[in-house]
């Protein structure tokens, strides 16, 4: 299934959940804040979200700024 | 020094730095802890999910530090809105440096734009510090729907300028009842004891800290700069004259009066 992730559509197997779609991509879940299609998701979904082909997600971070 | 209180909570620094542009995670942590800082802010950006990098956050203690995030990037108050919104859901305390700069040559803070984002925030519950044009007609404003701050630009995000609004800033400052925090152009420790001298509560610099090859000892400069600006104004500064007045003696001239 195609995902739209920070604007960049990649393929992932069906099925996928968010915690695993992190782990998939080296991130460590306590460093992002994650918005489905436009919504902010908690935390405490991660693991129970399963991602459907076409969902977009932003994954954000902190980085540097004045 | 005495304190600097931002919306109910005391800090005993009056210089906020900002933690970007820094050519190492080294040199941004020496550069807080010499600026003797209790408040420094961030950006919020999206991964790199092809090279993702270790969490900023990894590199700041955030006990010691109250974390302000900002919402640069927005180009207009649904993006800020949107921005802050992450950072609250990032886990941070519902504070919030807003910016609104569609402009991308001068960075400049849109006046109505910024309203209206901080009208949303603030009713969602943030502590809203807004970045603004040095413009005493909407720093007014912004205090009256409850901004916890003005943050009134010197000069461009980025360009050491010093303060070159410095009249408006002294009519904001005049007229404020919520702490004034002079944000954006500061160059130099002269720059931000100046912004202090005038009566200020406090100074934010990133820019002039990180664009230097020792910015822990910049940062010390700087905390200097805004303690000595302080004193100062609390002291109270001499007023000025056009003549000359002497500081020694007119009389027991070692001549004849003629």
């Amino acid at each position: 299934m195609d995902l739209s992730i920070n604007g960049q559509i990649k393929q992932y197997q069906d099925k996928i959940t968010v915690e695993q779609l992190l782990r998939l991509s080296g991130i460590s879940p306590g460093q992002v804040v994650i918005e489905l299609n436009a919504s902010i998701l908690s935390p405490d979904l991660h693991n129970k979200t399963v991602l459907k082909h076409g969902d977009t997600i932003e994954l954000i971070q902190f980085v540097g700024g004045g | 020094m005495d304190q600097l209180v931002i919306a109910g909570r005391p800090f005993d620094s009056r210089l906020l730095v900002g933690t970007g542009k820094f050519s190492s995670n080294q040199d941004m942590v020496a550069a807080m802890e010499q600026s003797g800082s209790e408040i420094v802010t961030v950006a919020l950006r999206r991964v790199d999910i092809d090279n993702p990098d270790d969490s900023i956050l990894s590199h700041i203690d955030t006990d010691r530090y109250l974390l302000l995030p900002n919402t640069s990037g927005a180009r207009d108050a649904e993006e800020a809105v949107r921005l802050a919104r992450l950072a609250r859901a990032a886990g941070c305390l519902p504070w919030i440096k807003l910016e609104v700069t569609p402009d991308p040559y001068y960075l400049l803070p849109d006046p109505i734009e910024t309203f209206k984002a901080a009208q949303t925030l603030v009713k969602e519950g943030f502590i809203v510090l807004p970045y603004m044009p040095a413009d005493p007609v909407l720093a007014k404003r912004l205090e009256e729907i409850g901004t916890a701050t003005v943050m009134p630009l010197g000069a461009p995000i980025g360009t050491n300028r010093g303060i070159r609004t410095r009249d408006l800033i002294a009519i904001i400052i005049e007229q404020a009842n919520i702490p004034v925090i002079v944000d954006a152009g500061l160059g130099a420790p002269s720059h931000a004891a100046e912004a202090m001298e005038m009566g200020a509560d406090a100074v934010l610099v990133n820019t002039a800290l990180a664009d230097t090859p020792n910015p822990g000892a910049m940062a010390q400069a700087f905390r200097k700069g805004v303690e000595a600006g302080r004193e100062a104004y609390l002291a109270g500064l001499g007023s000025q004259r056009d003549k000359a007045e002497a500081s020694s003696p007119l009389t027991g001239f070692l001549r004849n009066e003629q």
